[in-house]
Order: C-alpha cells, then structure tokens, then sequence
C-alpha cells in the first residue's frame, strides 16, 4: 500500500491532503492561542509554559511538546517533497506553451507553488526568531514569549514577513483546503458550497487572527 | 466577415514550428470553425501553399476528433466541440490565434494535428467491461437504480477529445480518466473489475506522462459535454477505496 501511494500522483495528493490537514489542525490551535497575548504577559507566558507541561505527570517535562514538534516537521517534509517532486511532473507535462497567454485558474490556485515556498522560508525564520532567538531582534528570554513577541513586531521587517506570510497562508489555505477534502474524495456536486465556505472561513479566520497580533503591537494596544 | 488568422504551422513532429499569419475574407457567419479553416485551405490549395492539417470526422459534435485551442481556449469560446463552434461569435475583423493541443503526452504530428492515442492506452488498461459478447441481454436482467444510471450516463457523454488536458495548466488527464471510470465502476456490469479498473487506468495515466491535478477546475470549463469537475473527486475515492481493498486482500 506505501508502495502504491508513493508511487502515484493520486498517492502522493492524498499524502499531500493528510499532511496539510495536520498542519491546518496545528495552525487553528496554534492562532488560537496566540490570542491570549490579549489578557497581558502572565497569561501568554503562563500558557506559553502550560504547553511544556502538558501531558504530566503521565508524558515527562517538554515531551508533548516534542511529540508535536516531531509530527509536525514529518508533515512538513512529506508535504514539501510530494509538491516538488509533482511540481516537478506537472511542469514536464506542458513542455511547450502556448502562444496566446491568458490567466489559467484563479489566484490562490496559481500561487500554491510559490505560496508554499514564502511559507517553508517563513517557518524557518519564525522558529529561529521566536523558539530558538537565533535571529531574534534585541535579547531573546526563554520563558518570556510575551516580550519577545512584542520584540519581534517593534521591528519594520518582523511586521512585514509576517504580514506576507499570513496573507500567503490565507490563499494557501483557501485552495489547500478545499482540494485536499477533493483528494481525499470528499467532493461532491452536493458538498461544493459547504467545502468552499469552511474553506473561506478557515482562511480568513487563520489569517485575521494571526495578523491581530502584530497589528495590536504595532498600534500600542499590546506593549 | 474579414479575419486575420494565426495558425500554428509544424511541418511534421521533429520539426519546429512557428505562428503563422494568414488574412481570410468572405467568411459566413453561419459558417463553421472548420468550415473557416476549410475555406482558408481551398484558397492556400489554389495558391500551390501546403494547407493546414487539422483534425476532424463527425462534424456534429459527438466524436472528439476536431480539438485546436483558439485565442487559448479549448474548442474556442463556447463550450462546445470545434465543429459546433460557429463564426456568429466572432466579430469581422478579428485576429484569431489557432493552436494545437498542447501537453507532453499529446505530441504534435503536424500544424494542429495532435497524437490522442495516449488515451487509447489508459482505455485499453481497464475501460471496459469483460462480458461475453453475442445477442444484447434482457435490459431488465440487470436493474440498475436511477442515480446510479443518470450518473453513469452523465461520464459516459465523455467523447475523449482532449480538450480537459489541453485546458489543464499541468497537462492532467484526471477529468478524462474520471469520466470513464464512473461511468463504469458504478453499473453493476462494470464490478468485477471495480478496483483493478481504477488502479490499472490511473497508473497507465502517470505512465503516459500526464501531470497531476491541482484542483485548478480548467477541465471542466473547457469540456465540451460538461463532464463536472466533482468527478475527479468521486474517481480519487475510488482509487483510495481500491487501494485499501488490495492491500488487504
């Protein structure tokens, strides 16, 4: 069966539509609780530290966390690797153009590929900005998320990747969404209106959402 | 009406080709696409010009062979085939662009003359049913409910033109694919080979080079019998169903 689905391009969509689910799930969770930077630093740090010890004393120190860390970085490399390596057949499969150019499909749909690549460069800047402070604007404190947010969005360039991102992220996953549950063989003529509108919604939720933040610091509302 | 038309000129498969311009006049608007192109070929005849290779056959919209992309849309403006495609909607005075399909599996034989038989092959790996042949069975031998048939017979329209992957930005045959297995896997005469059916097609499907779906929804709006985009989502069912089901058994 893993032979079967690595070795097709339905295969390798339906591994693409799992993987973006789980990441999907991580986002609304993870937008979610971003929000509570609203309700002041012990809050946010409170529930930044919550998130190291959840699972005690059954899971150890740290470990949950772990264990969604190491999903998720399999779902980002398996969701990477089967876009390119499609991407790749797709592109070989229209080898000559044609000469009258007009614009095929719509917007979100034309920039998945390139969507996806400012989203994979976008993780890598925001882990090293805000988990590991490797690229953190001023002194990065473990254990401090609060001030360390504010850090980040008291910066020009941290307020522009980020804005770019999360747009990046809403057209992704407007046609993310909607095609995998096609992928996954949830469409039909009856369920269209309800998958584009939980589409629509997820994108413009995760999106606003997750642009509250930095606008909030950026208008002095969280400082 | 006057045009000037713009036709993809390839004197055969290796060679290169190029747009070439040709203006055309005395065209009736009751006149057909191919028609047009007849009346273009009858005045480069007379000049002694080699005329331009195009396909066709039936002429009334149900063989599939007459498929060129005009100003960049499959079968031309209206959903329909080129043959059914008349000059009415075009205004005198226009430049019209013709061009072949154009996908790495469908290779340019000449001018606007593409090879389809990787279609043929997807067919021939399951896109039938294994039933002794002789006089027709009873027709009500075999009861088949009414969604069951109205969706069977809404795939079966699928003429096999081409225009789905000619549309597609990915070369992608999953519309083509998709028609041919609902219209099977869902009659009771085609469950034999429900899950070889699906597995053998679709993997003859990559075999022939085609690219894969991204959902983009250009087959759809290109195919001349409204062969609807959902389909690709019923054939993915399918496909994982079969998947299941194999590595099971």
């Amino acid at each position: 069966m893993t032979r079967t689905l690595w070795g097709s391009t339905i295969g390798k969509k339906t591994i693409m539509a799992v993987s973006g689910l789980i990441m999907l799930g991580y986002l609304v969770v993870h937008m979610l609780g971003n929000l509570k930077i609203f309700f002041g630093p012990p809050e946010f740090n409170g529930y930044a530290h919550w998130l190291r010890t959840m699972g005690e004393p059954f899971l150890h120190y740290e470990w949950a966390l772990w264990i969604v860390r190491v999903v998720l970085v399999v779902a980002v490399v398996l969701h990477a690797v089967c876009a390119y390596q499609l991407s790749r057949r797709d592109l070989a499969a229209r080898p000559s153009k044609y000469v009258h150019k007009r614009a095929r499909a719509g917007y979100a749909t034309r920039t998945m590929r390139w969507g996806g690549i400012i989203l994979a460069l976008f993780i890598v800047w925001h882990v090293l900005d805000l988990t590991t402070g490797t690229v953190h604007s001023g002194g990065f404190q473990a254990g401090h998320p609060y001030q360390n947010v504010v850090d980040t969005f008291s910066t020009w360039y941290g307020n522009v990747i980020y804005l770019v991102a999360m747009l990046a992220l809403g057209l992704h996953v407007q046609h993310g969404f909607w095609s995998a549950a096609q992928t996954l063989g949830a469409g039909n003529a009856t369920r269209e209106r309800v998958l584009k509108g939980t589409a629509n919604l997820l994108a413009l939720a995760l999106t606003a959402g997750f642009i509250a933040v930095p606008v909030a610091v950026m208008t002095g509302v969280v400082s | 009406m006057r045009l000037t038309l713009r036709v993809w000129r390839q004197p055969d498969a290796d060679a290169p080709g190029a747009m070439v311009t040709y203006g055309i006049d005395g065209i009736s608007e009751d006149m057909s696409f191919l028609e047009m192109l007849d009346t273009l070929n009858e005045e480069l005849i007379l000049k002694g010009d080699e005329p331009v290779a195009f396909d066709h056959d039936c002429r009334e919209g149900i063989c599939g062979a007459c498929g060129v992309v005009i100003n960049g849309d499959a079968h031309g403006p209206e959903r329909t085939t080129t043959c059914q495609l008349h000059m009415r909607h075009f205004n005198d005075g226009d430049t019209i662009d013709v061009e072949p399909w154009r996908a790495g599996a469908f290779p340019v034989v000449k001018d606007l003359v593409v090879d389809r038989s990787a279609f043929d092959r997807i067919i021939g790996a399951g896109g039938y049913i294994t039933a002794p042949t002789g006089a027709a069975p009873e027709a009500h031998a075999t009861p088949v409910p009414k969604p069951d048939a109205d969706f069977a017979f809404e795939h079966a329209e699928c003429i096999g033109c081409g225009a789905c992957v000619a549309a597609c930005p990915n070369g992608s045959a999953m519309l083509f694919t998709s028609a041919k297995i609902n219209h099977l896997n869902v009659l009771p005469q085609g469950a034999p080979e429900r899950e070889t059916r699906v597995l053998d097609m679709v993997a003859t499907m990559d075999e022939e080079g085609f690219g894969g779906c991204t959902l983009a929804g250009e087959c759809a709006t290109a195919c001349p019998k409204g062969i609807p985009l959902p389909s690709i989502a019923a054939m993915n069912k399918e496909w994982l169903r079969a998947t299941r089901k194999v590595s099971r058994s």
